[in-house]
Protein backbone atom coordinates (compact mmCIF):
# COMPACT_ATOMS: atom_id res chain seq x y z
CA UNK A 1 0.00 0.00 0.00
CA UNK A 2 1.04 3.33 -0.96
CA UNK A 3 1.00 5.26 2.18
CA UNK A 4 1.56 8.95 0.68
CA UNK A 5 -1.63 8.30 -1.41
CA UNK A 6 -3.37 7.52 1.70
CA UNK A 7 -2.40 10.67 3.01
CA UNK A 8 -2.91 12.69 0.23
CA UNK A 9 -7.02 11.23 0.72
CA UNK A 10 -6.69 11.86 4.17
CA UNK A 11 -5.67 15.68 3.74
CA UNK A 12 -7.89 16.14 0.46
CA UNK A 13 -10.74 14.97 2.84
CA UNK A 14 -10.20 17.77 5.49
CA UNK A 15 -9.09 19.91 3.23
CA UNK A 16 -12.07 22.32 2.85
CA UNK A 17 -12.45 22.71 7.04
CA UNK A 18 -8.93 23.51 7.45
CA UNK A 19 -8.90 25.95 5.13
CA UNK A 20 -12.24 27.87 6.29
CA UNK A 21 -10.50 27.73 9.83
CA UNK A 22 -7.38 28.89 8.84
CA UNK A 23 -8.80 31.52 7.41
CA UNK A 24 -11.35 32.37 9.77
CA UNK A 25 -7.79 33.09 12.02
CA UNK A 26 -5.93 34.93 9.56
CA UNK A 27 -8.53 36.60 7.45
CA UNK A 28 -6.52 36.26 4.32
CA UNK A 29 -6.32 33.79 1.80
CA UNK A 30 -3.02 33.42 1.06
CA UNK A 31 -1.70 33.24 4.78
CA UNK A 32 -4.05 30.37 4.96
CA UNK A 33 -2.76 28.79 2.15
CA UNK A 34 0.95 28.78 3.33
CA UNK A 35 -0.40 27.49 6.54
CA UNK A 36 -2.23 24.45 4.90
CA UNK A 37 1.01 24.03 2.80
CA UNK A 38 3.30 23.92 5.50
CA UNK A 39 0.87 21.83 8.04
CA UNK A 40 0.50 18.88 4.98
CA UNK A 41 4.31 18.96 4.70
CA UNK A 42 4.79 18.40 8.26
CA UNK A 43 1.69 15.56 8.27
CA UNK A 44 3.73 14.11 5.17
CA UNK A 45 7.13 14.53 7.85
CA UNK A 46 5.58 12.70 11.10
CA UNK A 47 2.31 10.97 9.99
CA UNK A 48 3.70 7.78 7.78
CA UNK A 49 5.93 7.11 11.08
CA UNK A 50 2.72 7.75 13.20
CA UNK A 51 0.50 6.98 11.51
CA UNK A 52 -2.65 9.43 10.89
CA UNK A 53 -4.03 11.33 14.11
CA UNK A 54 -7.41 10.42 14.70
CA UNK A 55 -8.95 13.67 13.81
CA UNK A 56 -6.65 15.05 10.93
CA UNK A 57 -8.45 18.33 10.47
CA UNK A 58 -8.00 19.29 14.00
CA UNK A 59 -4.28 18.07 13.60
CA UNK A 60 -3.89 20.34 10.61
CA UNK A 61 -5.85 23.24 12.14
CA UNK A 62 -3.17 23.16 14.96
CA UNK A 63 -0.28 22.56 13.20
CA UNK A 64 -1.25 24.94 10.53
CA UNK A 65 -1.67 27.83 12.82
CA UNK A 66 1.66 27.48 14.85
CA UNK A 67 3.19 27.24 11.31
CA UNK A 68 1.89 30.73 10.39
CA UNK A 69 2.72 32.22 13.77
CA UNK A 70 6.08 30.41 14.17
CA UNK A 71 7.95 33.36 12.16
CA UNK A 72 6.40 35.67 14.25
CA UNK A 73 7.55 34.16 17.20
CA UNK A 74 10.22 33.56 16.82
CA UNK A 75 11.13 36.60 15.14
CA UNK A 76 10.31 37.79 18.79
CA UNK A 77 12.57 35.23 20.23
CA UNK A 78 9.83 33.36 21.87
CA UNK A 79 10.53 30.38 23.20
CA UNK A 80 10.42 27.28 20.29
CA UNK A 81 6.73 25.81 20.06
CA UNK A 82 6.44 22.42 21.08
CA UNK A 83 7.07 19.39 18.19
CA UNK A 84 3.89 18.32 16.18
CA UNK A 85 5.69 14.51 16.31
CA UNK A 86 4.26 15.05 19.75
CA UNK A 87 1.02 16.12 18.94
CA UNK A 88 0.31 12.74 17.57
CA UNK A 89 -3.19 12.21 18.39
CA UNK A 90 -6.16 13.85 20.32
CA UNK A 91 -5.02 12.62 23.28
CA UNK A 92 -3.36 15.73 23.76
CA UNK A 93 -5.00 18.20 25.69
CA UNK A 94 -4.39 21.60 23.54
CA UNK A 95 -5.40 19.81 20.06
CA UNK A 96 -8.58 18.26 21.77
CA UNK A 97 -9.24 22.22 22.38
CA UNK A 98 -8.71 23.38 19.02
CA UNK A 99 -11.33 20.52 18.01
CA UNK A 100 -13.47 22.11 20.37
CA UNK A 101 -13.09 25.21 19.33
CA UNK A 102 -13.48 24.70 15.51
CA UNK A 103 -16.30 22.13 15.96
CA UNK A 104 -18.68 25.38 16.38
CA UNK A 105 -17.20 27.00 13.57
CA UNK A 106 -17.21 24.10 11.46
CA UNK A 107 -20.37 25.28 9.30
CA UNK A 108 -19.85 28.49 8.71
CA UNK A 109 -15.90 27.97 7.98
CA UNK A 110 -16.70 26.01 4.89
CA UNK A 111 -19.71 27.57 4.15
CA UNK A 112 -17.82 30.84 3.85
CA UNK A 113 -14.64 29.70 2.32
CA UNK A 114 -17.16 28.32 -0.41
CA UNK A 115 -18.68 31.88 -0.66
CA UNK A 116 -16.25 33.92 -0.87
CA UNK A 117 -15.70 32.21 -4.81
CA UNK A 118 -18.85 33.13 -5.33
CA UNK A 119 -18.23 36.67 -5.59
CA UNK A 120 -20.60 38.30 -8.07
CA UNK A 121 -17.94 40.03 -9.68
CA UNK A 122 -15.97 37.23 -10.86
CA UNK A 123 -17.36 35.49 -13.66
CA UNK A 124 -18.12 32.01 -13.04
CA UNK A 125 -14.97 30.12 -14.64
CA UNK A 126 -12.92 32.06 -12.48
CA UNK A 127 -15.72 30.76 -9.67
CA UNK A 128 -15.22 27.57 -10.49
CA UNK A 129 -11.38 27.55 -11.36
CA UNK A 130 -11.28 29.47 -7.73
CA UNK A 131 -12.64 27.15 -5.85
CA UNK A 132 -10.96 23.99 -7.49
CA UNK A 133 -7.64 26.00 -6.37
CA UNK A 134 -8.32 26.78 -3.28
CA UNK A 135 -11.10 24.21 -1.53
CA UNK A 136 -10.51 21.54 -3.52
CA UNK A 137 -6.51 22.05 -3.47
CA UNK A 138 -6.54 20.55 -7.18
CA UNK A 139 -3.05 22.15 -8.46
CA UNK A 140 -3.13 24.72 -11.13
CA UNK A 141 -1.70 22.55 -13.84
CA UNK A 142 -4.75 19.98 -13.22
CA UNK A 143 -7.31 22.91 -13.68
CA UNK A 144 -6.05 24.13 -16.42
CA UNK A 145 -6.12 20.57 -18.32
CA UNK A 146 -9.72 20.68 -17.06
CA UNK A 147 -10.33 24.32 -18.46
CA UNK A 148 -8.30 23.06 -21.93
CA UNK A 149 -6.19 25.97 -21.24
CA UNK A 150 -2.24 26.51 -20.62
CA UNK A 151 -0.94 26.63 -17.21
CA UNK A 152 0.40 30.20 -17.58
CA UNK A 153 -2.96 31.20 -18.77
CA UNK A 154 -4.89 29.43 -15.90
CA UNK A 155 -2.30 31.01 -13.21
CA UNK A 156 -3.18 34.71 -14.04
CA UNK A 157 -6.89 33.74 -13.94
CA UNK A 158 -6.54 32.37 -10.52
CA UNK A 159 -4.02 35.15 -9.48
CA UNK A 160 -7.06 37.80 -11.08
CA UNK A 161 -9.54 36.19 -9.13
CA UNK A 162 -8.18 36.15 -5.72
CA UNK A 163 -7.24 39.95 -6.00
CA UNK A 164 -10.56 40.69 -6.39
CA UNK A 165 -11.73 39.24 -3.53
CA UNK A 166 -8.77 40.39 -1.03
CA UNK A 167 -10.28 43.70 -1.77
CA UNK A 168 -13.81 43.09 -1.23
CA UNK A 169 -15.11 42.09 1.80
CA UNK A 170 -16.06 39.49 3.20
CA UNK A 171 -17.78 39.09 6.96
CA UNK A 172 -15.81 37.02 8.90
CA UNK A 173 -18.48 36.94 12.07
CA UNK A 174 -21.04 34.46 12.37
CA UNK A 175 -23.54 35.28 9.56
CA UNK A 176 -27.47 35.43 10.61
CA UNK A 177 -29.83 32.58 9.39
CA UNK A 178 -30.91 35.19 6.17
CA UNK A 179 -27.51 35.20 5.51
CA UNK A 180 -26.69 31.93 6.21
CA UNK A 181 -29.68 30.84 3.31
CA UNK A 182 -28.57 33.13 0.94
CA UNK A 183 -24.68 32.35 0.52
CA UNK A 184 -26.31 28.50 0.93
CA UNK A 185 -28.02 29.49 -2.42
CA UNK A 186 -24.92 31.28 -4.23
CA UNK A 187 -23.22 27.81 -3.34
CA UNK A 188 -25.04 25.77 -4.42
CA UNK A 189 -25.67 27.51 -7.72
CA UNK A 190 -21.80 27.47 -8.22
CA UNK A 191 -21.06 23.66 -7.26
CA UNK A 192 -23.43 23.18 -10.00
CA UNK A 193 -21.77 25.43 -12.56
CA UNK A 194 -18.47 23.37 -11.73
CA UNK A 195 -20.99 20.10 -11.93
CA UNK A 196 -21.80 21.21 -15.42
CA UNK A 197 -18.51 22.26 -16.50
CA UNK A 198 -17.12 18.56 -16.06
CA UNK A 199 -20.44 17.14 -18.00
CA UNK A 200 -18.65 17.47 -21.19
CA UNK A 201 -20.17 16.33 -24.38
CA UNK A 202 -17.29 14.84 -26.10
CA UNK A 203 -14.86 12.11 -24.88
CA UNK A 204 -11.86 13.82 -25.16
CA UNK A 205 -12.76 16.70 -23.15
CA UNK A 206 -15.25 14.40 -20.81
CA UNK A 207 -11.47 12.70 -19.98
CA UNK A 208 -9.84 16.16 -19.02
CA UNK A 209 -13.16 17.22 -17.47
CA UNK A 210 -14.39 14.51 -15.35
CA UNK A 211 -12.47 15.45 -11.95
CA UNK A 212 -14.65 18.84 -12.35
CA UNK A 213 -17.73 16.34 -11.56
CA UNK A 214 -16.49 14.18 -9.40
CA UNK A 215 -15.05 17.20 -7.09
CA UNK A 216 -18.50 19.27 -7.56
CA UNK A 217 -20.01 15.60 -5.95
CA UNK A 218 -17.66 15.81 -3.49
CA UNK A 219 -18.16 19.08 -1.98
CA UNK A 220 -22.15 19.00 -2.88
CA UNK A 221 -22.38 15.77 -0.42
CA UNK A 222 -19.99 18.09 2.55
CA UNK A 223 -22.32 20.88 1.85
CA UNK A 224 -25.51 18.04 2.84
CA UNK A 225 -23.77 16.69 5.85
CA UNK A 226 -23.43 20.64 6.90
CA UNK A 227 -27.08 21.58 6.37
CA UNK A 228 -28.91 18.15 6.28
CA UNK A 229 -32.26 19.43 6.65
CA UNK A 230 -31.91 21.72 3.46
CA UNK A 231 -34.28 20.01 0.76
CA UNK A 232 -32.58 21.26 -2.05
CA UNK A 233 -28.90 20.48 -1.48
CA UNK A 234 -30.17 16.78 -1.39
CA UNK A 235 -31.91 17.72 -4.34
CA UNK A 236 -28.70 19.00 -5.77
CA UNK A 237 -26.94 16.11 -4.35
CA UNK A 238 -29.50 13.71 -6.18
CA UNK A 239 -29.26 15.47 -9.40
CA UNK A 240 -25.78 15.28 -9.86
CA UNK A 241 -25.59 11.64 -8.48
CA UNK A 242 -28.51 10.30 -11.72
CA UNK A 243 -26.59 12.56 -13.97
CA UNK A 244 -23.40 11.21 -13.18
CA UNK A 245 -24.54 8.01 -13.11
CA UNK A 246 -24.93 8.06 -16.73
CA UNK A 247 -21.17 8.92 -17.61
CA UNK A 248 -20.10 5.65 -18.77
CA UNK A 249 -23.02 5.49 -21.20
CA UNK A 250 -22.83 8.89 -23.01
CA UNK A 251 -19.95 8.02 -25.61
CA UNK A 252 -19.73 5.20 -28.09
CA UNK A 253 -16.87 3.64 -29.64
CA UNK A 254 -15.70 6.82 -31.86
CA UNK A 255 -16.40 9.49 -29.08
CA UNK A 256 -19.81 10.82 -30.17
CA UNK A 257 -22.54 11.75 -27.91
CA UNK A 258 -25.20 9.03 -26.79
CA UNK A 259 -28.68 10.09 -26.38
CA UNK A 260 -30.12 9.42 -23.39
CA UNK A 261 -33.54 7.43 -25.28
CA UNK A 262 -30.30 5.33 -27.04
CA UNK A 263 -27.58 4.29 -24.07
CA UNK A 264 -27.05 1.01 -23.11
CA UNK A 265 -28.50 1.12 -19.44
CA UNK A 266 -26.13 -1.26 -18.04
CA UNK A 267 -23.66 0.50 -18.57
CA UNK A 268 -25.34 3.41 -15.76
CA UNK A 269 -23.82 3.36 -12.22
CA UNK A 270 -26.45 1.64 -9.96
CA UNK A 271 -24.94 2.75 -6.41
CA UNK A 272 -25.21 6.39 -7.90
CA UNK A 273 -28.58 6.13 -8.92
CA UNK A 274 -29.13 3.95 -5.41
CA UNK A 275 -27.71 7.18 -3.25
CA UNK A 276 -29.42 9.62 -5.63
CA UNK A 277 -32.98 7.62 -5.39
CA UNK A 278 -32.29 7.85 -1.80
CA UNK A 279 -32.04 11.02 -1.67
CA UNK A 280 -34.45 12.79 -3.96
CA UNK A 281 -36.82 10.39 -1.49
CA UNK A 282 -36.02 12.11 1.53
CA UNK A 283 -36.04 15.47 -0.01
CA UNK A 284 -39.81 14.85 -1.32
CA UNK A 285 -41.12 14.23 2.19
CA UNK A 286 -40.18 18.22 3.05
CA UNK A 287 -43.02 19.12 0.56
CA UNK A 288 -40.58 22.38 -0.12
CA UNK A 289 -40.04 21.56 -3.75
CA UNK A 290 -37.79 23.72 -5.14
CA UNK A 291 -35.57 23.99 -9.31
CA UNK A 292 -32.79 20.97 -8.37
CA UNK A 293 -35.32 18.81 -6.37
CA UNK A 294 -37.54 18.63 -9.54
CA UNK A 295 -34.81 18.57 -11.88
CA UNK A 296 -33.50 15.71 -9.77
CA UNK A 297 -37.13 14.01 -9.73
CA UNK A 298 -37.05 14.38 -13.74
CA UNK A 299 -33.75 12.33 -13.89
CA UNK A 300 -35.15 10.20 -11.33
CA UNK A 301 -38.00 8.96 -13.30
CA UNK A 302 -35.49 8.49 -16.28
CA UNK A 303 -32.82 6.54 -13.64
CA UNK A 304 -36.40 3.92 -12.44
CA UNK A 305 -37.30 3.34 -16.21
CA UNK A 306 -35.99 0.09 -17.70
CA UNK A 307 -35.41 1.03 -21.46
CA UNK A 308 -36.55 4.48 -23.14
CA UNK A 309 -39.82 3.05 -23.77
CA UNK A 310 -40.90 2.71 -20.05
CA UNK A 311 -39.91 6.30 -19.55
CA UNK A 312 -43.10 8.17 -17.30
CA UNK A 313 -43.15 11.03 -19.96
CA UNK A 314 -46.41 12.04 -18.52
CA UNK A 315 -45.16 13.10 -15.03
CA UNK A 316 -42.34 14.30 -16.55
CA UNK A 317 -44.75 16.82 -18.45
CA UNK A 318 -45.72 17.11 -15.23
CA UNK A 319 -42.84 18.01 -13.12
CA UNK A 320 -41.09 20.44 -15.97
CA UNK A 321 -44.86 22.35 -15.88
CA UNK A 322 -43.89 22.96 -12.02
CA UNK A 323 -40.10 24.08 -13.37
CA UNK A 324 -41.87 26.41 -15.37
CA UNK A 325 -43.62 28.01 -12.26
CA UNK A 326 -40.76 27.88 -9.99
CA UNK A 327 -38.16 28.95 -12.54
CA UNK A 328 -39.70 29.92 -15.90
CA UNK A 329 -37.00 30.49 -18.95
CA UNK A 330 -37.61 29.41 -22.52
CA UNK A 331 -35.15 26.69 -22.05
CA UNK A 332 -37.02 24.63 -19.64
CA UNK A 333 -39.96 25.10 -21.98
CA UNK A 334 -37.77 23.83 -24.50
CA UNK A 335 -36.92 20.73 -22.29
CA UNK A 336 -41.02 20.23 -21.37
CA UNK A 337 -41.67 20.28 -25.07
CA UNK A 338 -39.45 17.41 -25.80
CA UNK A 339 -41.75 15.28 -22.66
CA UNK A 340 -44.93 17.09 -24.74
CA UNK A 341 -44.10 15.23 -27.74
CA UNK A 342 -43.88 11.86 -26.37
CA UNK A 343 -47.04 12.23 -24.24
CA UNK A 344 -49.52 14.27 -27.08
CA UNK A 345 -47.40 14.20 -30.13
CA UNK A 346 -45.33 16.58 -32.14
CA UNK A 347 -47.85 18.96 -33.47
CA UNK A 348 -48.47 19.82 -29.64
CA UNK A 349 -44.59 19.86 -28.79
CA UNK A 350 -44.25 22.24 -31.98
CA UNK A 351 -47.22 24.69 -30.81
CA UNK A 352 -45.11 24.72 -27.78
CA UNK A 353 -42.00 25.81 -29.16
CA UNK A 354 -42.99 28.34 -31.66
CA UNK A 355 -42.92 31.22 -29.94
CA UNK A 356 -39.89 31.09 -27.93
CA UNK A 357 -37.85 31.41 -31.51
CA UNK A 358 -36.90 34.82 -30.86
CA UNK A 359 -35.63 34.15 -27.53
CA UNK A 360 -33.83 30.59 -28.18
CA UNK A 361 -32.44 32.06 -31.90
CA UNK A 362 -29.16 31.50 -31.46
CA UNK A 363 -29.45 28.42 -29.16
CA UNK A 364 -28.15 24.86 -30.96
CA UNK A 365 -30.33 22.49 -29.25
CA UNK A 366 -33.98 24.42 -29.58
CA UNK A 367 -33.15 24.00 -33.22
CA UNK A 368 -31.62 20.14 -33.22
CA UNK A 369 -35.43 19.57 -31.41
CA UNK A 370 -37.36 21.53 -33.71
CA UNK A 371 -36.43 19.85 -36.39
CA UNK A 372 -36.78 16.64 -35.08
CA UNK A 373 -40.57 17.96 -34.22
CA UNK A 374 -40.90 18.90 -38.20
CA UNK A 375 -39.61 15.76 -39.29
CA UNK A 376 -41.86 13.74 -37.41
CA UNK A 377 -44.52 15.74 -39.05
CA UNK A 378 -42.61 15.19 -42.71
CA UNK A 379 -42.19 18.45 -42.91
CA UNK A 380 -38.93 18.02 -44.36
CA UNK A 381 -37.97 21.00 -46.10
CA UNK A 382 -38.32 23.19 -43.00
CA UNK A 383 -36.41 20.15 -41.12
CA UNK A 384 -33.58 20.32 -42.88
CA UNK A 385 -33.21 24.45 -42.27
CA UNK A 386 -33.83 23.79 -38.97
CA UNK A 387 -30.98 21.53 -38.75
CA UNK A 388 -29.29 23.27 -40.95
CA UNK A 389 -29.34 26.03 -38.54
CA UNK A 390 -28.59 23.54 -35.22
CA UNK A 391 -25.63 22.37 -37.23
CA UNK A 392 -24.13 26.23 -37.78
CA UNK A 393 -24.32 26.82 -33.82
CA UNK A 394 -23.15 23.44 -32.34
CA UNK A 395 -20.46 23.79 -29.81
CA UNK A 396 -18.54 20.56 -30.75
CA UNK A 397 -17.86 18.81 -33.50
CA UNK A 398 -19.78 15.68 -31.94
CA UNK A 399 -23.29 18.03 -31.54
CA UNK A 400 -22.65 18.86 -35.61
CA UNK A 401 -22.13 15.52 -36.19
CA UNK A 402 -24.70 14.08 -34.12
CA UNK A 403 -27.63 16.86 -36.41
CA UNK A 404 -25.61 15.66 -39.79
CA UNK A 405 -27.24 12.14 -39.08
CA UNK A 406 -30.48 13.44 -38.72
CA UNK A 407 -30.06 15.48 -42.57
CA UNK A 408 -28.54 11.94 -43.75
CA UNK A 409 -31.35 10.33 -43.05
CA UNK A 410 -33.71 12.93 -44.40
CA UNK A 411 -31.43 12.90 -47.49
CA UNK A 412 -31.36 9.08 -47.87
CA UNK B 1 -20.51 -17.27 18.83
CA UNK B 2 -21.43 -15.10 16.33
CA UNK B 3 -20.08 -11.78 16.30
CA UNK B 4 -21.18 -8.25 14.47
CA UNK B 5 -18.63 -6.34 13.30
CA UNK B 6 -19.42 -2.58 12.79
CA UNK B 7 -17.25 -0.72 10.44
CA UNK B 8 -16.30 3.04 11.26
CA UNK B 9 -14.15 5.87 9.28
CA UNK B 10 -14.50 8.72 7.52
CA UNK B 11 -16.60 9.67 4.80
CA UNK B 12 -14.56 12.67 3.90
CA UNK B 13 -11.18 10.79 3.45
CA UNK B 14 -13.00 7.84 1.77
CA UNK B 15 -14.58 10.07 -0.48
CA UNK B 16 -11.15 11.28 -1.19
CA UNK B 17 -10.35 8.15 -2.27
CA UNK B 18 -8.95 7.84 -6.00
CA UNK B 19 -10.82 4.68 -8.29
CA UNK B 20 -7.93 2.91 -8.05
CA UNK B 21 -7.73 3.06 -4.19
CA UNK B 22 -11.10 2.08 -3.73
CA UNK B 23 -10.62 -0.56 -6.19
CA UNK B 24 -7.07 -1.83 -4.26
CA UNK B 25 -9.03 -1.61 -0.82
CA UNK B 26 -12.24 -3.79 -2.16
CA UNK B 27 -10.07 -6.27 -3.32
CA UNK B 28 -8.16 -7.04 -0.20
CA UNK B 29 -11.87 -6.64 1.08
CA UNK B 30 -13.39 -9.38 -0.83
CA UNK B 31 -10.07 -11.91 -0.24
CA UNK B 32 -10.66 -11.33 3.50
CA UNK B 33 -14.31 -12.07 3.05
CA UNK B 34 -13.81 -15.17 0.62
CA UNK B 35 -11.69 -16.85 3.02
CA UNK B 36 -14.59 -16.88 5.71
CA UNK B 37 -16.89 -17.98 2.76
CA UNK B 38 -14.78 -21.06 2.11
CA UNK B 39 -15.32 -21.65 6.10
CA UNK B 40 -18.90 -20.96 6.45
CA UNK B 41 -18.67 -18.31 8.98
CA UNK B 42 -19.57 -14.89 7.52
CA UNK B 43 -23.44 -14.19 7.85
CA UNK B 44 -25.00 -10.96 5.73
CA UNK B 45 -22.67 -8.50 4.89
CA UNK B 46 -23.81 -4.83 4.04
CA UNK B 47 -22.88 -1.60 2.62
CA UNK B 48 -24.38 1.39 3.63
CA UNK B 49 -25.19 4.39 1.82
CA UNK B 50 -23.54 7.47 3.01
CA UNK B 51 -24.88 9.61 6.42
CA UNK B 52 -25.98 12.35 3.79
CA UNK B 53 -29.04 9.62 2.76
CA UNK B 54 -30.03 8.87 6.36
CA UNK B 55 -33.06 9.57 8.63
CA UNK B 56 -33.57 9.18 12.67
CA UNK B 57 -36.79 8.50 14.13
CA UNK B 58 -36.11 9.83 17.58
CA UNK B 59 -38.56 8.12 20.20
CA UNK B 60 -40.52 10.47 22.93
CA UNK B 61 -43.64 10.98 23.68
CA UNK B 62 -43.88 11.74 20.03
CA UNK B 63 -42.05 10.62 17.77
CA UNK B 64 -39.85 13.09 15.83
CA UNK B 65 -38.30 12.99 12.05
CA UNK B 66 -35.07 14.12 12.13
CA UNK B 67 -32.83 14.29 8.96
CA UNK B 68 -29.30 13.13 9.10
CA UNK B 69 -27.53 10.22 11.13
CA UNK B 70 -27.47 9.84 14.67
CA UNK B 71 -25.38 11.85 16.11
CA UNK B 72 -25.96 11.36 19.73
CA UNK B 73 -23.04 9.75 22.09
CA UNK B 74 -25.04 8.94 25.18
CA UNK B 75 -27.12 5.88 24.07
CA UNK B 76 -25.73 2.42 22.77
CA UNK B 77 -25.60 0.77 19.46
CA UNK B 78 -28.35 -2.06 20.59
CA UNK B 79 -28.96 -3.69 17.31
CA UNK B 80 -30.25 -3.58 13.85
CA UNK B 81 -32.55 -4.60 11.13
CA UNK B 82 -32.70 -4.89 7.31
CA UNK B 83 -36.07 -4.41 6.24
CA UNK B 84 -37.61 -4.33 2.54
CA UNK B 85 -39.69 -1.35 1.51
CA UNK B 86 -41.13 0.95 -1.03
CA UNK B 87 -39.97 3.93 -0.21
CA UNK B 88 -38.06 6.17 2.69
CA UNK B 89 -41.85 6.55 4.41
CA UNK B 90 -42.20 2.98 4.26
CA UNK B 91 -39.35 2.23 6.44
CA UNK B 92 -40.14 5.21 8.43
CA UNK B 93 -43.28 3.21 8.96
CA UNK B 94 -41.37 0.05 10.39
CA UNK B 95 -39.55 2.23 12.65
CA UNK B 96 -42.49 4.14 14.10
CA UNK B 97 -43.87 0.14 14.48
CA UNK B 98 -41.06 -0.70 16.59
CA UNK B 99 -41.13 2.73 18.55
CA UNK B 100 -44.35 1.33 19.77
CA UNK B 101 -43.21 -1.83 20.90
CA UNK B 102 -40.55 -0.20 22.56
CA UNK B 103 -41.00 3.27 23.30
CA UNK B 104 -39.86 6.94 24.59
CA UNK B 105 -36.45 6.28 24.72
CA UNK B 106 -33.55 5.57 21.44
CA UNK B 107 -33.71 6.28 18.53
CA UNK B 108 -33.74 4.33 15.15
CA UNK B 109 -31.45 5.20 12.36
CA UNK B 110 -32.91 4.49 9.36
CA UNK B 111 -30.19 4.50 6.58
CA UNK B 112 -30.39 2.82 2.76
CA UNK B 113 -28.45 -0.25 2.02
CA UNK B 114 -26.17 -0.10 -0.87
CA UNK B 115 -25.21 -3.48 -1.24
CA UNK B 116 -26.21 -6.50 0.68
CA UNK B 117 -24.26 -9.95 -0.04
CA UNK B 118 -25.95 -12.86 1.63
CA UNK B 119 -25.10 -15.23 4.65
CA UNK B 120 -23.11 -18.26 4.26
CA UNK B 121 -23.50 -19.39 7.79
CA UNK B 122 -25.32 -22.77 7.93
CA UNK B 123 -28.87 -22.29 8.93
CA UNK B 124 -28.94 -24.22 12.16
CA UNK B 125 -26.21 -21.26 13.18
CA UNK B 126 -27.66 -19.47 16.58
CA UNK B 127 -26.04 -17.12 18.94
CA UNK B 128 -25.27 -18.44 22.37
CA UNK B 129 -27.93 -18.34 24.14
Amino acid sequence: MNDLGWIDAVVAGVRPQVMGALLRYFRDLDTAEEAFQEACLRALRTWPQNGPPRDAAAWLILVGRNAAMDDVRKRARHTELPDEAELSDLGDAEASLADRLDGEHYRDDILRLLFICCHPELPATQQIALALRIVCGLSVGQIARAFLVSEAAMEQRITRAKAKIGNAKVAFETPGAAERAERLAAVAAMLYLIFNEGYSTNLAEAEARAPLAEEAIRLVRLLLRLFPTEPEIMGLTALMLLQQSRAAARFDGDGNVILLEDQDRNLWSTSDIAEGLALIDKAMRHRRPGPYQIQAAIAALHARAECAENTDWPQIDLLYANLERLQPSPVVTLNRAVAVSKVKGPQAALDMIEPLGARLQGYFYFHGVKGALLQRLDRNDEAREAFRRAIALAHTPAEAAHIRQHLDRLSS
Amino acid sequence: MLYAILCYNSEDAIGSWSKEQHAETMTRLHKVHEKLEKQNRIGPVARLLPTTAATTLRKGREDVVIDGPFAETKEQLLGFYIVDCASLDGAIEVARDLAKANPLTGAYEIRPVAQLHESHLPTEKKPAA
